[in-house]
């Protein structure tokens, strides 16, 4: 994990909002930025407190393994779903083109 | 030497490269030497019923779309269940190749692309479930195993326009029936060192996920998909060079090349001065090069974070101990077992083909049941490939080489027996009696061989006098000539042998 740098800068939100696809002007770069800073301030309290006992925790819950038996249940009517859809093509969800890959 | 921070794997361990008597080192236009340093990360699709999180049907091939329910689709208020099949498997991977079985956590991987509905892949990030193992290949190198983790496949893109690749498509077309399938991200650690040993331990990873029933190993299909990781270095430093990912590898063919031309294409950019930029290259099999896909994004632009939906999966050791007992017997061993059984190499290709084909158990009785091993192994390996070929008695195989071995039939009259023994239950001594293979007695042999001789004496002339070479080139004309005096029943190496005898006598 990287230690959380000192204060976000407006560099840091204007990364994030491309990550997020979010096309965001001088503004509202300026605006978040403070905001943002600010919600973080709330994680830096929390790093003041002596927590080098405590392990990390994903989850708040005190739960694991909660599993599924491998068996099919039911599908959607795909004519139904694709009706949902903006637009289709071939029995397929018709999407623009992305740039980018998956993963 | 000055000590530098060590450089380290996703889990935090230190990165060691192997050093290995295959490694591919070669020459750039130069005339400096680099040697290829390589990582692979392996996708193979669970053998499971349902997707990973829900229970639509995980079944390749079937109609667009069809196997879709709203947890695939991402709709609004679905959350996800994680699939104990998904785990066992999981688990029985991590087992069978020696590796820990940790306390795992679920993670969200951000990323916009039309393939996921939810805009985000369901992975495991910094605790996997399966960390370290390692896989032996044939040859005897050993290749680590850096981490095994569970995650969701994502749908499948079909771009219409633009050479059906992204650049240039008019739009996409997509079909969520592989949205949501189990994934085993296996990812090995550094130690692959020859595009041959890459190959290999595909196929063993392949051998193993299909001992095991975690993967039906059809790469064809993509249900085992290879990624490469390739970086070069100096010939004999300890550098770890800036590494490209490979991707688009659909054949173990493609894996060899891709690497070897990458590697390559790596010490040209550094002999010419220019660094290597890390990022993501697709191979294209046509013209046989590796083009950019996109630079590489650093693994925090995921923006990766625990997933809220699903606890974590913390496997009782007891469950974990009954997946381990139930393992199967491993290719490795199952290898081992036969050329023990054998005498032959086990790293000889026809061991690894007897064994992946499941008929090293039908040679094994075969031998034990007094069949000559050499001969057992090749028919097996050649002429019991196709239908009905493993479900041959191993006892009657074994008395089929005996007929061939004892010289009653001749390689090419064994294998035509074998054949028919197939759909015919008759012994094989009676099947080679009605086809008219009768055994060619020593003296009718010897009458054979001494009119072939006596019908040509120049040839036998230079026969006899001849240096080996001549009499290598002559023992063919005899050897046929031979054969079609007798109707193709004589035994070439029968007759070699008369003919070497009557020529020192």
């Amino acid at each position: 994990m990287r230690a959380m740098p000192a204060r976000i800068t407006r560099d840091d939100v204007a990364h994030v909002a491309t990550l997020a696809r979010l096309a965001l002007d001088e503004d509202e770069l300026e605006r978040f930025t403070g905001q943002l800073a600010k919600v973080l301030q709330h994680a830096a309290d929390v790093e003041a407190l002596e927590l080098d006992d405590v392990p990390p925790t994903s989850h708040p819950y005190p739960l694991a393994n909660v599993l599924r038996p491998d068996l099919p249940g039911p599908t959607l009517e795909r004519a139904e779903v694709l009706a949902a859809a903006p637009s289709t093509e071939d029995r397929q969800f018709k999407v623009p083109t992305i740039l980018g890959e998956s993963p | 030497m000055t000590t530098t921070s060590q450089p380290t794997d996703s889990l935090g361990q230190p990165i060691t490269v192997p050093d290995s008597a295959d490694t591919f080192v070669f020459d750039a236009s130069d005339g400096s030497r680099w040697e290829l340093v390589c990582g692979l990360e392996v996708h193979a699709e669970l053998a499971t019923a349902t997707k990973m999180f829900s229970g639509a049907p995980n079944n390749f091939g079937d109609e667009p779309n069809t196997n879709i329910d709203p947890v695939t689709l991402g709709l609004p208020g679905t959350l996800p269940v994680v699939n104990e099949r998904a785990v066992e498997l999981a688990i029985r991977f991590g087992c069978a190749i020696g590796a820990d079985i940790r306390p795992s956590v679920f993670s969200r991987k951000n990323y916009f692309y039309p393939d996921m509905p939810k805009d985000f892949q369901i992975s495991q990030y910094d605790q996997p479930i399966v960390v370290g193992g390692h896989l032996e290949l044939p040859s005897g190198h050993v290749v680590g195993v850096e981490r095994a983790h569970l995650e969701e496949d994502t749908g499948k893109s079909t771009h219409v326009g633009g050479q059906g690749r992204i650049t240039g498509a008019e739009y996409s077309l997509v079909d969520y029936n592989r949205a949501g399938v189990p994934l085993l991200e296996i990812v090995s650690r550094p130690h692959v060192r020859s595009p041959e040993q890459a190959r290999s331990y595909v196929a063993e990873l392949r051998a193993i996920l299909l001992a095991t029933g975690v993967n039906d190993g059809k790469l064809e299909e993509g249900s085992m998909r290879v990624d490469a990781n390739v970086s070069v270095r100096p010939e004999g430093s300890d550098e770890l060079g800036t590494r490209c990912e490979i991707k688009n590898l659909n054949s173990l063919r493609s894996l060899g090349r891709a690497i070897e031309h990458e590697a390559r294409r790596q010490a040209e950019l550094r002999v010419a001065g220019e660094r290597v930029r890390q990022e993501t290259r697709h191979w294209n099999e046509a013209d046989g090069r590796t083009h950019t896909m996109r630079s590489k994004e650093e693994a925090d632009d995921y923006r990766y974070f625990p997933e809220p939906d699903l606890v974590p999966v913390d496997p009782d050791p007891a469950w974990i101990e009954r997946i381990r007992a139930a393992l199967p017997m491993l290719p490795a061993a199952r290898r081992a077992r036969l050329a023990g059984a054998s005498g032959i190499d086990p790293a000889a290709e026809s061991i690894a083909v007897l064994v992946e084909r499941g008929q090293d158990e039908q040679a094994r009785a075969a031998i034990a049941a007094g069949g000559d091993p050499a001969r057992v192994v090749v028919h097996i390996e050649q002429n019991l490939a196709g239908p009905g070929g493993a479900d041959l008695d191993p006892s009657r195989l074994a008395a089929l080489v005996a007929l061939e071995v004892g010289g009653q039939l001749t390689a090419t009259q064994a294998k035509q027996v074998l054949a028919e023994m197939l759909t015919d239950p008759a012994d094989p001594a009676a099947i080679a009696a009605a086809r008219g293979f009768e055994a060619m007695g020593t003296d009718a042999l010897a009458a054979a061989v001494d009119g072939v001789v006596a019908a040509h004496p120049a040839e036998w002339e230079a026969f006899r006098t001849g240096d080996a070479k001549a009499r290598g080139k002559l023992t063919g004309f005899f050897v046929g000539r031979v054969m079609k005096a007798t109707g193709g029943q004589a035994d070439g190496k029968a007759v070699t042998a008369l003919l070497r005898q009557r020529a020192a006598g």
